[in-house]
């Protein structure tokens, strides 16, 4: 069978992160939560050894242990008379120290934790694929459904919140597809990386694109092309999987600041 | 006054506390179908407090505010920042919580003389378009409240006559209720029914005329108060002049339905500037 391939699986699992990180990671950028991401992906490091010690499934305690420093961020940014920037630092250091100890002190749990900084892309395996496109339909589904509200709140929250959209409510959703997000691509592109698959293909779409839809779908090629060129790479030359698709994508943004940025003016609009 | 429907909005004693300090306090207010409200004030006097009070955008933390069920709402706010990383043009902001067809976004531009920027970046568009942009988007919602806050802001002088004229216009159509933040009452007052003057609480209210011949109007804004009064007598002769309660005073506006128009502004501007002032030697 076609999935007996570690390649064909990788790919797989590859190809459904970028088409979820894509649209997911242009909220990430518009709102400026690049470094609520990294937080988040910290956090999740935590969440894989309290998994471990408490003997549950990681994809689960990884997303409630995510969701969780999400809201307690959200909660805090408004209480607490501190930046929400050093407040980040705070919280996405700590988070990742502590999980760092705690994987650290339970000697008697090997742990692969060069894969769970970096990820690994070649070793998923069919039951990874499964939770991988569970979550990524129900992410993307997601996504599309509050479309509207979702970038309501993010162009102009106080717009959204006069003409009958909650805020809260859609920042709190945000978290959870985020934290999805982060749960379900770990594996892929470790816990360091995966704010690097919101952030850089969202960005190296949005010089070439006009309008908000085309931005998200352009985020989605970039991810995809980053993914099947890291990995092609990462076979070819025998690299780390996450790094390499993360290096393909920072690649592409670079390509994409020479093309010209009237590309559209004179040609087809998307 | 007395025997008009249910407000759209009611404020009892409203106020907003944030760290530790008032920023409003105590605001009586009601807007009803059809009414234009005017908050005027000095510099945080509170008026976009009250606004965003009465939208529900922040909640109350004293006192009562209490929307029609259902209520229709649309807010043009004061001042919106675009980041680069978002591309939004202005069609992405018509239908920003709406529904709209490309021939109803275009038409809600062109009654504000702004159907050219439909497919222009946000981010590149000058104060005075945005706000434009702004109005028509909040216009096409066909909203039963409508909030707009500094809505001349941008704009010069002459456009500002016209946008309030606009404004009215957009009352009349729709039949909505009004509430407008101003800087400047004088502007207003012909466009106007209840004026509310805030500075921290609120300090008077009434038809425009009542406000601006108050004590405490006069208190608040010192010697522009009397000069507004002097320049506002001269809008009132003009508009008598023209008459027609929804008639824009020079008759060139109206009949084209572009009053937000560069030109056009500019000419009908000057000329009534002039006419002002040929008022003023007379």
């Amino acid at each position: 069978m076609m999935l007996d391939d570690f390649f064909t699986r990788a790919l797989l699992a590859g190809l459904a992160m970028a088409v979820v990180t894509g649209p997911l990671g242009c909220f990430v950028v518009w709102r400026k939560l690049s470094y609520f991401g990294d937080t988040l992906a910290h956090a999740a490091l935590l969440g894989v050894a309290l998994a471990l010690l408490l003997q549950v499934n990681i994809t689960l305690a990884v997303f409630v242990l995510a969701l969780a420093a999400a809201l307690a961020m959200l909660a805090l940014q408004t209480r607490v008379a501190l930046s929400a920037d050093a407040l980040l630092g705070v919280f996405s250091h700590g988070a990742l120290a502590t999980g760092l100890l705690a994987l650290a002190f339970m000697t008697w749990v090997r742990v692969d934790l060069n894969g769970l900084l970096f990820g690994d892309l070649l070793a998923v395996s069919k039951t990874d694929i499964g939770v991988i496109f569970a979550g990524g339909i129900l992410v993307t589904g997601l996504l599309v459904a509050f479309w509207k509200p979702l970038f309501a709140v993010t162009v102009n929250r106080e717009i959204a919140a006069a003409e009958g959209y909650d805020p809260v409510r859609y920042d709190i959703l945000l978290m959870v597809l985020l934290a999805a997000v982060v749960a379900v691509s770990i594996k892929i592109v470790g816990v360091l990386l995966i704010t690097a698959m919101l952030i850089i293909p969202a960005s190296a779409a949005r010089r070439l694109s006009r309008g908000p839809v085309a931005m998200a779908f352009g985020s989605v090629i970039a991810g995809v092309l980053a993914v099947s060129g890291g990995l092609l790479a990462s076979l070819r030359w025998d690299t780390p999987s996450g790094p390499s698709i993360v290096a393909a994508a920072a690649l592409l943004f670079i390509a994409g600041l020479l093309v010209p940025q009237n590309i559209w003016s004179k040609g087809t609009a998307p | 006054m007395l025997k008009t429907p249910d407000p759209l909005v009611t404020l009892r004693g409203a106020g907003l506390q944030r760290g530790g300090r008032w920023l409003v306090r105590g605001v009586d207010l009601s807007i009803r179908s059809g009414e234009i409200v005017t908050l005027i004030g000095p510099n945080g006097s509170g008026k976009s407090t009250t606004a965003r009070l009465a939208l529900g955008i922040v909640a109350s933390s004293e006192g009562s505010v209490r929307r029609r069920a259902g209520l229709r709402t649309a807010y043009v706010p004061q001042k919106m920042a675009v980041d680069w990383a978002l591309p939004l043009r202005v069609q992405d902001l018509m239908g920003l919580t709406q529904k709209l067809s490309i021939a109803e976004m275009t038409k809600a531009l062109d009654l504000m003389g702004a159907a050219a920027l439909l497919p222009r970046e946000v981010r590149h568009l000058s104060g005075g378009e945005l706000q434009r942009v702004l109005l028509a988007r909040a216009v096409a919602r066909l909203p039963e409240l409508l909030v707009l806050d500094e809505p001349a802001q941008g704009v010069d002088f002459s456009g500002e006559i016209a946008l309030y004229d606009l404004i009215r216009d957009v009352r009349d159509r729709l039949g909505c209720g009004i509430l407008m933040i101003s800087h400047d009452l004088h502007m207003v007052m012909a466009a106007t029914d209840q004026v509310v003057c805030l500075n921290g609480h609120v300090c008077c209210h009434g038809t425009p005329e009542l406000v601006a011949q108050s004590p405490e109007y006069r208190n608040l804004f010192g010697d522009r108060a009397a000069a507004a009064l002097a320049i506002y007598q001269h809008h009132h002769d003009h508009s008598h002049l023209a008459d027609g309660r929804v008639q824009h005073p020079d008759g060139s506006i109206t009949e084209h339905c572009h009053p937000g128009d560069g030109h056009h502004l500019g000419e009908t501007g000057t000329e009534r500037r002039y006419a002002l002032k040929g008022f003023d030697d007379a």
